[in-house]
């Protein structure tokens, strides 16, 4: 199965211009592709991480194969191997079926979701070519490589959040999360052609082996460094994190597919595949641990105070990823590739159960809701359990994967992160709860009721239900050879179980909800109240602790002020060197036609006077002796 | 290997000629079409005959030699033939006389080009390039009756006559000075550092000779008249497959017999490559006609190939391998569309493509991508052997050079979207039809902008070929 591991990105591949270039009149042919290509390719998942972890592929012993693509044979101090190559170890066979996996559970999602709209088929066309990419760049064994898709999932990333681009905010939303990934993947690419100046590589396993004959640590912590702006990018840590939100604007499948579950986990996986640079670095290793911690606080505190219920999850989203980070950051790659693939189940999972509540009111306010669970049983059910995934109630899947970044970082000296990590363990279950208590239950606040959802969408929250349940267990601290032996980096660590840690974070998370169900449950406590109390914390928390207000002010007074000198610059400076240049091109140009006169004698005199002044030229010094 | 064996791929195609030329007089007048469509199958099949024995290596008569080097030349002409056949079945069908000899004429001039290719010594080598300038000063003039078709003729046979004499010269001193015609005896005498003065003389004729078919700056004047005014197939076939042979034949000689003179022509090389690549691309800016537009910017790619001579070195040869291959496809590319439109509207002029996106998508793509390539720009084929080409020069410390190259190239962009602008954004003189593009030239059009992507997006398979014949070409 390994051997045909390139298949699973082209599977989709082969989709898109299907759909774009055949299928498109025919809508239900479309989506049949799609998901055809997508199944088929999970199916090939499946087999590759069963084959993976019974056949002896370790992280030390993966499967790589490649073709070359661009190479300078033959050149003397010039080296240039560029491949289009694969590497099949447990890491990647695991993001390998995660990513299949909600992909394909999205895309039959999206056949209820997406009935009736317009761009029905160019929609699965789109998914399509995210999948593959973003398979393309788990699969990749070369940073080239991997750079390459990951532009192209930014690409798709960008399509789809401005899906409906007649929506002047969608529109706004893609542009900038187009912009701000720009900035980003721009310090990745220097970084990584930094490490190819001084290893002449792009090859991960190469890199690896070169890396501990570094010609200077300091060089290699400013590539790290660099292409740690990639992660920052893509997985929306602070300070670049205010595309992620805005990015809810697309339809909210994409939501769950690309801004939650697979494409922003693209950045952990990156520092997963360059783990031993940045684990070789201690103090870019510190960088990433507080980034990522920073994050996780910093989100999770703008989530308790906002409305929509997209926003909620998609800083709920940051706050989970900045964990994850963190994870990378302490060191247990582990753990944090074992909270990616958990949480991408119950994040897709709580996405698309607020995909059909939005899909049953058309209303994203959770102020507006309320009530909803007599209306959408199915949905209240899968919702509520995603939610306590998310909070940390044991034993469902979230609850394992936190405790392990949780236990990471306090059994590896970072008691600073582990005291953090719980106080977001606890904010998360608050305002997962205070969303649940205030839209499912209690009095109907604007009078809206829902229905349940069609099948199509049904059916993908209670596969993925389930599978909050069930997945937790992979990696359970008492089951042996569990996650924790299939993906590792250096030696397979498997931690014993600590129950304090344990205790505190499940007592956290249920005070959490505890403290949830008296304010927006019961209602003893006064929200109100509370908001009048620390209105300033309150407004400061309400308007993202006005980040997208500095970045507009950094933008007009600065950017823009910086523009205008650089305009009045480019319009009176360098358009008069190059139109000069240019008018001086052109006229040679026309100049030089003359010497074609049409006349032959002409010609032969050139001709002849060329090899005359040659002959001059070359023999003269033969002639005199000099050579 | 037998001699037979070794010599299939010319036998064939010297048989092909000939058989052409007889069978010319046997088919009745009208059914003619019938020699084209044979000419353009047997060139197929003597290719993949070509492509089997590409490995095949020997000597024959100590001064033909066959090897991956000249067999990839082979190709090169083979294809480009195939592509020429298949668009001159509509343009010669209306000339209306000739047809037979056309033909074989073509197929004559590529045993010619072959022969250059192989030849390991001077006469067998001036015996290629007497067929092939012939050939071409027939084909040059094909269209009797027309003005501008004579005129490049008669510029074609006196000039090439001029470069002959001069190449010819050149290889007389090079004997006298050597006592050999052999290519590997030549290089003995000039490896135990017997350089005279004459022999410096001999060897800059024998550039000039070879500059002359490269089309080369200061040696160029005639291809912008003689493109113009021959025949397009001829001129297409003109400006890929003669400029190849020139260089398959250039490097033998060069590389092989006087490579250990090379600090003596390096410099010479450096001089040539500078103005082929300036003069061809600035003299295309004003250019109205189609064919001298076309013209000019092979001028130019003559200069982008010389920088692989400049870079004398494996990769120096193998990006010369790779980019003349593309070329030729994307030359053809263009120059078939340049054919299909003048059997349409009899015009070469630039400003009466005018909206032939409308008229005619497949031509305008075709036209688009080709210049692309020609000046490029990626994912087109173009854009990776351009990329081989300035970095042969940059590996050798050449970084100038290279800035120059890319300089210039920028510059090529601009006359090439003129003319993109004009297809795409002009509106169509009214009352003008759709154009008609006949199945075969559809097929080749497709053929060749099917190779100019293959290519750019996964150039590897080409690059291991042309890079392979290169390192068992250049020690």
């Amino acid at each position: 199965m390994i051997r045909y591991a390139w298949l699973v990105p082209l599977f989709p591949a082969l989709a898109f211009p299907v759909i774009a270039f055949i299928t498109r009149r025919l809508r239900t042919l479309s989506a049949l592709v799609g998901i055809g290509a997508i199944a088929a390719s999970f199916v090939l998942s499946l087999g590759i991480l069963w084959e993976t972890l019974t056949s002896g592929v370790t992280m030390e012993k993966p499967v790589e194969y490649a073709l070359s693509w661009l190479a300078l044979p033959g050149a003397k101090d010039w080296v240039l191997k560029i491949e289009a190559g694969v590497l099949v170890d447990p890491l990647s066979a695991v993001m390998l079926l995660v990513v299949t996996l909600v992909a394909l559970l999205v895309e039959i999602y999206s056949v209820g979701y997406m009935h009736g709209d317009p761009g029905f088929s160019v929609f699965f066309g789109y998914l399509s070519l995210f999948s593959a990419s973003m398979l393309g760049l788990v699969l990749a064994n070369n940073f080239f490589m991997m750079f390459f898709f990951w532009e192209l999932v930014g690409l798709c990333s960008y399509l789809l959040i401005g899906f409906y681009f007649h929506k002047p905010e969608a529109a706004r939303a893609s542009l900038k999360a187009f912009v701000v990934n720009r900035v980003a993947d721009f310090g990745f690419m220097l970084g990584f052609f930094y490490l190819f100046l001084m290893f002449k590589t792009f090859n991960f396993r190469e890199l690896a082996e070169a890396l501990p004959h570094a010609p200077h640590m300091g060089l290699l912590a400013v590539a790290a460094t660099l292409i740690f702006a990639g992660p920052i990018g893509k997985s929306a840590q602070f300070p670049l994190h205010v595309w992620l939100p805005d990015a809810m604007e697309g339809p909210t499948p994409v939501s769950a597919l690309i801004h939650a579950a697979t494409m922003v986990a693209a950045g952990v996986y990156l520092l997963a595949r360059a783990f031993v640079l940045f684990a070789s670095i201690p103090e870019v290793s510190l960088l990433v641990a507080y980034v990522g911690g920073f994050t996780a606080l910093f989100a999770a505190t703008i989530a308790l105070t906002q409305r929509d219920i997209k926003r909620i999850l998609a800083y709920s989203t940051m706050s989970q990823l900045g964990y994850m980070i963190m994870a990378m950051g302490v060191g247990s790659m582990t753990a944090g590739m074992f909270h990616l693939t958990t949480h991408a189940i119950f994040k897709a999972l709580l996405f698309l159960g607020a995909g059909s509540v939005i899909h049953a009111l058309h209303e994203q306010d959770i102020f507006r809701m309320g009530g909803l669970a007599k209306d959408m049983k199915v949905t209240t059910a899968t919702f509520v359990l995603g939610a306590l995934a998310l909070a940390g109630i044991p034993p469902l899947a979230g609850f394992w994967s936190k405790d392990e970044i949780l236990l990471a970082a306090y059994s590896n000296g970072y008691t600073g992160l582990y005291i953090l990590g719980t106080v977001v363990a606890f904010l998360t279950s608050f305002y997962m709860f205070r969303l649940i208590f205030v839209a499912f239950f209690g009095r109907r606040r604007a009078g809206l009721h829902g229905h349940e959802s069609p099948k199509c969408m049904t059916v993908p929250l209670i596969i993925l239900a389930t599978l909050t349940v069930v997945a937790g267990f992979i990696g359970a601290p008492f089951v042996p050879h569990g996650f924790s032996s299939w993906v590792y980096f250096g030696e397979p660590h498997h931690l014993e179980p600590n129950y304090f840690v344990m205790v505190t974070s499940t007592l956290v998370a249920i005070l959490g909800i505890y403290l949830a169900w008296l304010i927006y449950g019961k209602e003893v406590i006064s929200a109100e109240a509370l908001a009048q109390r620390w209105r300033s914390i309150h407004t400061v928390l309400y308007n993202k602790y006005y980040i997208d207000e500095a970045y507009l002010w950094f933008f007009r007074r600065v950017v823009l002020g910086l523009a205008e000198a650089f305009h009045w610059h480019d319009r009176h400076v360098v358009d008069g060197i190059f139109d000069g240049v240019g008018d001086t091109v052109r006229w040679s140009g026309y100049r030089l036609r003359y010497l074609h006169s049409g006349s032959l004698p002409v010609y032969a005199l050139v001709f002849f006077a060329a090899v005359v002044v040659f002959v001059l030229w070359v023999a003269t010094p033969v002639i005199g002796g000099i050579r | 290997m037998p001699v037979w064996e070794l010599l299939s791929v010319e036998l064939l195609t010297a048989f092909l000629g000939l058989g052409l030329l007889v069978l010319g007089l046997l088919v009745p007048k009208g059914q003619k079409r019938g020699l084209g469509y044979l000419a353009a199958l047997g060139l197929v099949g003597i290719a993949a005959l070509a492509f089997a024995l590409r490995e095949a290596q020997g000597v024959v008569w100590e001064g033909y030699i066959i090897d991956p080097f000249g067999t990839y030349f082979k190709l090169l002409f083979l294809f480009a033939a195939i592509l020429t056949c298949v668009s001159s079945f509509e343009y010669i069908g209306r000339l209306g006389n000739g047809e037979g000899e056309y033909y074989a004429l073509i197929i004559l001039s590529t045993l010619g080009m072959m022969i250059l290719a192989s030849a390991g010594e001077l006469i067998t080598l001036y015996l290629g390039l007497e067929l092939m300038t012939i050939s071409f000063c027939i084909l040059a003039t094909y269209r009797r009756g027309d003005m501008k078709s004579a005129e490049a003729g008669i510029k074609y046979i006196i000039l090439g006559a001029l470069s002959s004499a001069i190449l010819l010269y050149g290889l007389s001193l090079l004997y006298g000075s050597t006592g050999s015609t052999l290519i590997k005896d030549i290089s003995l005498v000039v490896n135990s550092g017997g350089v005279t003065p004459l022999m410096v003389v001999g060897m800059i004729f024998l550039l000039g000779g070879f500059a002359f078919k490269m089309a080369a700056v200061p040696f160029h004047m005639w291809a912008p008249d003689v493109y113009e005014g021959a025949p397009t197939p001829v001129t297409a076939f003109l400006s890929v497959a003669s400029k190849a042979a020139a260089f398959a034949a250039f490097l033998r000689v060069f590389f092989v017999a006087l490579g250990d003179s090379h600090p003596l022509w390096a410099e010479v090389i450096v001089a040539l490559t500078i103005l082929s690549v300036v003069v061809g691309n600035l003299v295309a800016i004003p250019q109205k006609n189609i064919k001298r537009l076309l013209a000019y910017s092979s001028i130019s790619q003559a200069g982008y190939l010389l920088l692989g001579i400049v870079a004398f070195s494996t990769l120096g040869v193998g990006a010369i391998l790779y980019h003349s291959m593309l070329y030729v496809f994307a030359n053809m590319g263009a120059f078939m569309v340049a054919t299909v439109f003048y059997n349409a509207d009899k015009s070469d002029e630039i400003q009466d493509y005018a909206g032939l996106a409308r008229r005619s998508p497949l031509l305008a793509a075709v036209m688009l991508f080709s210049l692309l390539s020609l000046a490029g720009i990626p994912p087109l084929a173009g854009f990776v052997s351009k990329f081989y080409l300035f970095m042969a020069v940059i590996d050798q410390g050449y970084i100038w050079l290279a800035i120059l190259a890319v300089l210039m190239s920028m510059v090529s962009v601009y006359y090439y979207l003129q003319v993109v602008k004009v297809m795409y954004l002009g509106d169509p003189p009214p009352g003008r039809p759709a154009i008609e593009v006949p199945l075969g030239v559809q097929i080749a059009l497709a053929c060749s902008l099917a190779v100019l992507f293959l290519f750019g997006i996964y150039p590897t398979p080409l690059t291991n070929y042309a890079f392979s014949s290169a390192a068992a070409f250049f020690h």
